[in-house]
């Protein structure tokens, strides 16, 4: 019992040390590692080994500096991790590069910490890097950084100077609204100030690196936040024998327990809390933040992974297509308009766009650009983004977790960003490719009413929505049988025949299946142009989906024979078959509507 | 939460998103401490399951304990287990144990390569039938494109850069120099056709870490962890002849624990019984480069 006592306080922080190439980021760390007895035994004796052999001079930082080509190089490519223990906690350090060309490395690191320590060279001064390294710690949202003076030796250990970069880049971080928590002097390579206060700067009354370190504070906040579970997957391990239904993923703020009443976004679903799912632990029934939990709801609800689940008491989330953001952009080639990219928010995956840039920031000057129209690689972007269909976020100084994203393009993350608002959707990038569509449409010398005349009917896009298995595909081929002998021009398209992914289920959300549907809507667009009654079948359509669908096929309509699609409200739709969808009955039915909204020509029936 | 619960809960989130962003991925357990953690882990993040193949890489030389313990495991959990070899060299005797190469090289055969062929399905793959307990040629030849191992950052200094989720490319070769970033809890899950994704979970965990952890959900370890009496322990297992104990009396989790905690191993390297790293400094890097696990 004592043994599980003193295991519960034991916590664990992550810190990341930035700052400009050279300032001595990697020496700060290695001799931490030393001072403190933290390495492995004969390591140090290794590594000064290892460098008499290659008659080079040792160095601290190749105590983390791992990579062949960082040692000849003496520099560092890639963030290490490494692991270090004091009385207080155990710590994960990251040791960020501070070369320019290393930056994706940095934000990899640095996005990993819960507060930073950031070198400057006392020598050198302020640097580009200390000031951009200053700013992307505050985007990425650390709240806790303490700022090293380093090589205070150089400067024959001079208050004056360190008074003066204290001063220089308190300022640059006030105009970040930071606030370090402390300035602290030291020669690393010489050991002042890191584990021991140094005799040689008896004007610092401050506290060392490992004072400080463990002077920051875990933060602790996510928990009084409102619930946030993006659900990652939904597990039914049926061919193990195991009929439970289980939601899962980590929560990411808040807490819920058994009995609240939830809600799902985007698709707005609402049921209730069931069960918490655990295996080889104590049971309970409550989830809390930062757990990856299982849960099972008390009615059959059809959701999807990607949704958010929030509580229905609690503030909710955003749902929409459009937001402000700010980006940092990683990427090789620039990010530009008209060019789709992938955005992962929470746990869903969505086809975006960037609909506007409004400036662009020069993060080592804070100088702002309000004339670019894309960002660069290592540009800060104030951009306006646009999704293909909606998704549930959070404004990040509402909820951090739930408002920041990263940008795919062509497979590797090349932007990240935190949401600043959600945008109205008028004028949509999406609106003003159709306006522009059908404003430069080329049409022939017959018109949609010469057709009309001559074919006894109107142009319309007919979908036959259902579960695979509801008959579907039957009905939608017997009411182009019949509209056919009746002496009008139809045409059933078999789905699978070029989207395979809009008669499955589970792909809805999907950007495939976002793809397929635009280029759908594209060919109803010109089918129903030709005057056709165009015919096909679909599975898991949303509204979303189908006013998508109505909109790419302007102006011509969309009419939506359903057998009990779950994912499709009433009101969208223009005929619900109840009966059995392979009887003459159903086919009747869906034509008596056709009729009734006055597809057919008077005479012609 | 704890340290652990922190590091137990990052390691299902990450378990979580491979399992569902890769069609066809599975999961190495070498048989040691690790990768059955990280097999635990597994049906906690899958409520009882472990839903893709766990592929072993028989050298031949393993200590024989090993595969017993595997395949014993593999019927109680029923795994869906799957072994692969580097038959050519060990059918030719091109071993470090029969003298033809050295240690490295042995390695890179016996290990790396038969890995990489197996992962693409170029080579044979020997299945668990469950019904007869037997193993069987797998029809299935399909590549893993996501492939879990149970690399530790704390291990060595290559492994100190590694991502969550790294890529490999067509050779299976590890570009280090230029890793993708990794923000959050956003990984690479997009990956070009031909290349592959390495998944880390316990990337964060040090040794004492999985240990604690074993100790706590009472995880069942293959006993050659434990001192039988003699005053010997393995630390970390691999190959027979390559592979040396260590002077120990700890005789279960518990007082591995405390040495690793306050004991005489507190300050001493997990791979110092590992020949294969002595060789030159950066040996490790080299093996990993390509493609080593
Ligand atoms: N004189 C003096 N030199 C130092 C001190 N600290 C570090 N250096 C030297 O500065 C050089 C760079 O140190 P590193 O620790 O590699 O710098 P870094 O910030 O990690 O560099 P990157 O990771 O490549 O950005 C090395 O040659 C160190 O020996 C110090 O306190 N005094
Ligand atoms: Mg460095």
């Amino acid at each position: 019992m004592t043994e599980m006592a003193t295991r519960k306080s034991e916590e664990r922080m992550n810190l990341v040390i930035v700052g400009h190439v050279d300032h001595g980021k990697s020496t700060v760390i290695g001799r931490l590692l030393a001072d403190t007895g933290s390495l492995p035994e004969g390591k140090l004796d290794q590594v000064k080994a290892m460098c008499e052999r290659n008659s080079r001079p040792f160095e601290y930082a190749f105590l983390l500096d791992a990579l062949k080509n960082e040692q000849s190089q003496g520099i560092t490519i890639d963030t290490a991790r490494c692991f270090f223990k004091t009385e207080k906690r155990h710590y994960i350090i990251n040791d960020a590069p501070g070369h320019i060309e290393f930056l994706k490395n940095m934000i990899t690191g640095a996005a990993r910490a819960e507060a930073a320590l950031l070198v400057i060279d006392a020598e050198e001064g302020i640097q580009e890097n200390s000031k951009r390294h200053g700013y992307m710690i505050s985007m990425l949202g650390l709240k806790q950084i303490a700022v090293l003076v380093n090589k205070m030796d150089l400067v024959k250990y001079e208050q004056t100077v360190f008074e003066k970069i204290v001063k220089e880049y308190s300022e640059f971080l006030g105009h970040l609204g930071v606030h370090p928590t402390a300035f602290v002097p030291v020669a690393a390579r010489e050991g002042d100030n890191i584990a021991s206060s140094s005799l040689r700067m008896p004007w610092y009354e401050g506290l060392t690196v490992l004072g400080q370190v463990d002077s920051f504070t875990r933060p602790e906040g996510n928990l009084d936040q409102p619930f946030r579970l993006p659900v990652q997957d939904i597990y039914k391990f049926t061919a193990q024998g195991d009929d439970r239904r289980i939601v899962s993923g980590t929560v990411e703020t808040g807490t819920a327990k058994v009995g609240d009443h939830v809600i799902f976004y985007p698709s707005g679903k609402e049921t209730i809390i069931d069960s918490v799912e655990r295996f080889n632990a104590p049971e309970t029934t409550e989830v809390h933040a930062d757990e990856a939990v299982g849960i099972t709801m008390s009615t059959e609800i059809y959701i999807k992974p990607g949704e958010l689940m929030c509580r229905a008491d609690e503030l909710k989330p955003n749902v929409g297509r459009r937001f402000r953001a700010n980006v940092f952009w990683m990427g090789r080639a620039p990010m530009i308009a008209g060019k789709q990219y992938k955005l992962k928010i929470g746990a869903t995956k969505v086809a975006t766009e960037l609909a506007a840039v409004e400036s662009v920031l020069d993060a080592s000057e804070l100088e702002s650009n309000h004339n670019k129209q894309l960002l660069d690689r290592h540009d800060v972007g104030e951009i306006l983004l646009e999704t293909h269909r909606p998704i549930a976020f959070d404004r990040r100084n509402d909820i951090e977790p739930t408002g920041r994203f990263v940008i795919v393009d062509d497979f590797e993350i090349a932007g990240a960003g935190v949401i600043l608002e959600r945008v109205t959707e008028t004028d949509s990038i999406f609106d003003r490719q159709i306006k522009q569509r059908e404003f430069s449409w080329e049409a022939g010398e017959v018109s949609p009413a010469d057709r009309e005349q001559r074919f006894n009917h109107k142009g319309k896009f007919i979908i036959v929505a259902g579960e695979p298995g509801s008959g579907r595909r039957n009905l939608a081929k017997k009411v182009e049988k019949h509209l056919f002998d009746q002496g009008f021009n139809t045409y059933y398209f078999g789905i699978t025949n070029q989207f395979g992914d809009l008669d499955q289920h589970g792909t809805i959300g999907t950007i495939q299946r976002d793809r397929q549907i635009e280029i759908l809507g594209e060919l109803a667009r010109i089918m129903t142009d030709a005057g056709l009654l165009f015919i096909t079948t679909l599975t898991d359509i949303d509204e979303f989906d189908l006013n998508k669908l109505r909109k790419l096929n302007e102006p011509n309509e969309v009419f939506i024979v359903s057998l009990g699609d779950p994912a499709l409200g009433s009101s969208a739709i223009d005929v619900q078959i109840e009966t059995d969808p392979e009887t003459d009955a159903a086919v009747r039915k869906v034509v008596d509507e056709l009729t009734s909204q006055q597809v057919f020509m008077d005479f012609s029936i | 939460m704890d340290q652990l619960d922190y590091l137990e809960a990052k390691s299902i989130h990450i378990l979580r998103e491979a399992y569902r962003e890769f069609k066809n991925l599975c999961m190495l357990w070498s048989i040691g401490k690790d990768s059955t953690v990280m097999l635990w882990l597994a049906r906690k993040a899958f409520f009882g399951h472990a839903p893709f193949p766990l592929v072993h890489i028989d050298t031949n030389y393993k200590i024989p304990a090993m595969i017993d313990y595997r395949d014993r495991m593999a019927r109680e959990w029923k795994l869906n287990m799957v072994y692969g070899q580097n038959t050519e060299a060990l059918k030719n005797k091109m071993t470090f144990p029969d003298g033809a190469i050295d240690r490295i090289a042995c390695c890179k055969a016996l290990k790396s390569e038969a890995l990489k062929h197996t992962l693409s399905g170029e080579w044979t793959r020997w299945r668990m039938n469950h019904e007869t307990g037997e193993y069987e040629e797998d029809s299935n030849k399909e590549p893993y494109t996501g492939v879990i191992v149970g690399a530790r950052a704390d291990e060595e200094g290559s492994r100190s850069k590694e991502r969550y989720f790294s890529p490999r490319d067509k050779q299976s070769d590890w570009d280090v120099d230029d890793q993708p970033p990794e923000l959050w809890s956003y990984y690479k899950t997009d990956f070009a056709p031909g290349t592959h994704v390495r998944i880390h979970p316990l990337l964060d965990w040090t040794e004492l870490n999985l240990w604690e952890y074993i100790q706590r959900e009472q995880v069942p370890i293959i006993d050659l962890y434990f001192d039988q009496g003699e005053g010997t322990r393995y630390r970390s297992l691999g190959c027979l002849p390559c592979t040396l104990g260590v002077q120990s009396t700890a005789k279960n989790v518990d007082e591995i624990v405390e040495e690793l905690r306050s004991g005489k191993f507190s300050n001493v390297a997990e791979r110092s019984g590992r020949a294969q790293d002595a060789a030159d400094g950066n040996s490790l890097e080299t093996l990993r480069r390509d493609g080593y696990m």
